[in-house]
């Protein structure tokens, strides 16, 4: 995160120094589309609210974990990485515990990949950049790519053959 | 003022009204909610305006020429190697990489190197990565990486090849 701040305040006294005029226009843009973007996002971070209070990492671990067969858990995995969302500092000490408890490596490939490439809570804001149909379609390969991801991550720990 | 938007409001007005009377009266689940929303607020006021303010100096120094040479329709294969790069070192997550993506597309990167770009922002920011590998070992993201990346790069390309068939434009407006 520091490093984010150390570029955005080099690179804009730079700027700054070169040509004031561009600067304060680049601040503009900034602002421009932070506000436009602020509605959807605003959507976004009030539906996460409810659904991390609706399926709470306790839950998430009993329908990741308790599956018997490997390829439904993975299954229930992907799904319920696909409709939440969080912080890469929340989901992975999570994952890091079901591991321990003996979770395999495969379910949880596919619940974090999913997480990370498959957002249906942020379906309000990325419809706004690529429309619905765009938006579902990417989404459908990404859900995939996870699936094929946590398949290929099976096969490497030894998990299915 | 349309009838959307009066919508959303009402909506809002509901949701911190139900927050707000949660914390009054000590009703639970609506506590937790408003956590949940005041942890994801703060976690994004972090990164966002930041973000901004790169997408904004990108906008005003980056000439379109320079773009459409190394990302545009004649670009080869380095312009995806461009985009490993980019994606690993952006904050966030999807909610950043949309609008990059969107000026990224303005100044005449291609189709596939824009939804190349979203795809791998998604899986391999580098904080991000040395989170998963220190919590889930290395070999699980290697394995991650050189899975999903070949089929991000792959897919992206034939989606533009779709996207261009439909006649698709990207129409976010400043």
């Amino acid at each position: 995160m520091i490093f984010l701040y150390v570029i955005t305040f080099s690179l804009l006294i730079l700027s700054f120094i070169f040509d004031r005029k561009k600067t304060i226009k680049a601040l503009k843009i900034a602002l421009k589309r932070f506000l436009k973007i602020l509605p959807a996002l605003l959507d976004v971070v009030i539906i996460i609210s409810v659904i991390l209070y609706l399926v709470p990492n306790s839950l998430i671990s009993k329908s990741v974990g308790k599956g018997k067969n490997k390829f439904i858990s993975l299954f229930i995995a992907a799904l319920v990485g696909s409709i939440t969302l969080m912080p890469g500092f929340v989901a992975f000490p999570l994952c890091g515990i079901l591991l321990k408890k003996g979770v395999p490596y495969m379910v949880l490939s596919g619940f974090t990949t999913t997480l990370m490439m498959v957002g249906f809570i942020t379906f309000p804001l990325e419809k706004k950049f690529f429309g619905t149909k765009v938006t579902i379609i990417r989404n459908v390969i990404s859900f995939f790519i996870a699936l094929t991801v946590a398949f290929v991550t099976g096969i490497f720990f030894g998990e299915i053959f | 003022m349309d009838r959307k938007n009066i919508f959303r409001y009402i909506f809002y007005g509901g949701y911190f009204l139900f927050v707000l009377f949660s914390f009054i009266f000590k009703f639970n689940p609506g506590i937790k909610i408003g956590e949940n929303f005041l942890k994801f607020i703060l976690f994004m006021i972090k990164i966002i305006p930041f973000a901004f303010i790169l997408i904004g100096l990108f906008e005003v120094w980056v000439k379109k020429e320079t773009v459409e040479k190394h990302l545009g329709e004649s670009s080869g294969i380095l312009a995806y190697f461009y985009m490993i790069l980019l994606a690993s070192t952006t904050a966030g997550g999807l909610y950043v990489a949309f609008p990059v993506a969107y000026s990224l597309y303005k100044k005449g990167a291609r189709l596939s190197v824009i939804f190349t770009y979203v795809g791998l922002a998604a899986v391999c920011r580098i904080p991000m990565t040395i989170f998963e590998a220190s919590f889930m070992g290395i070999k699980f993201t290697l394995i991650r990486f050189f899975v999903s990346i070949p089929l991000i790069i792959v897919s992206s390309i034939i989606l533009e090849k779709y996207l261009l068939h439909i006649g698709f434009v990207m129409k976010y407006e400043d």
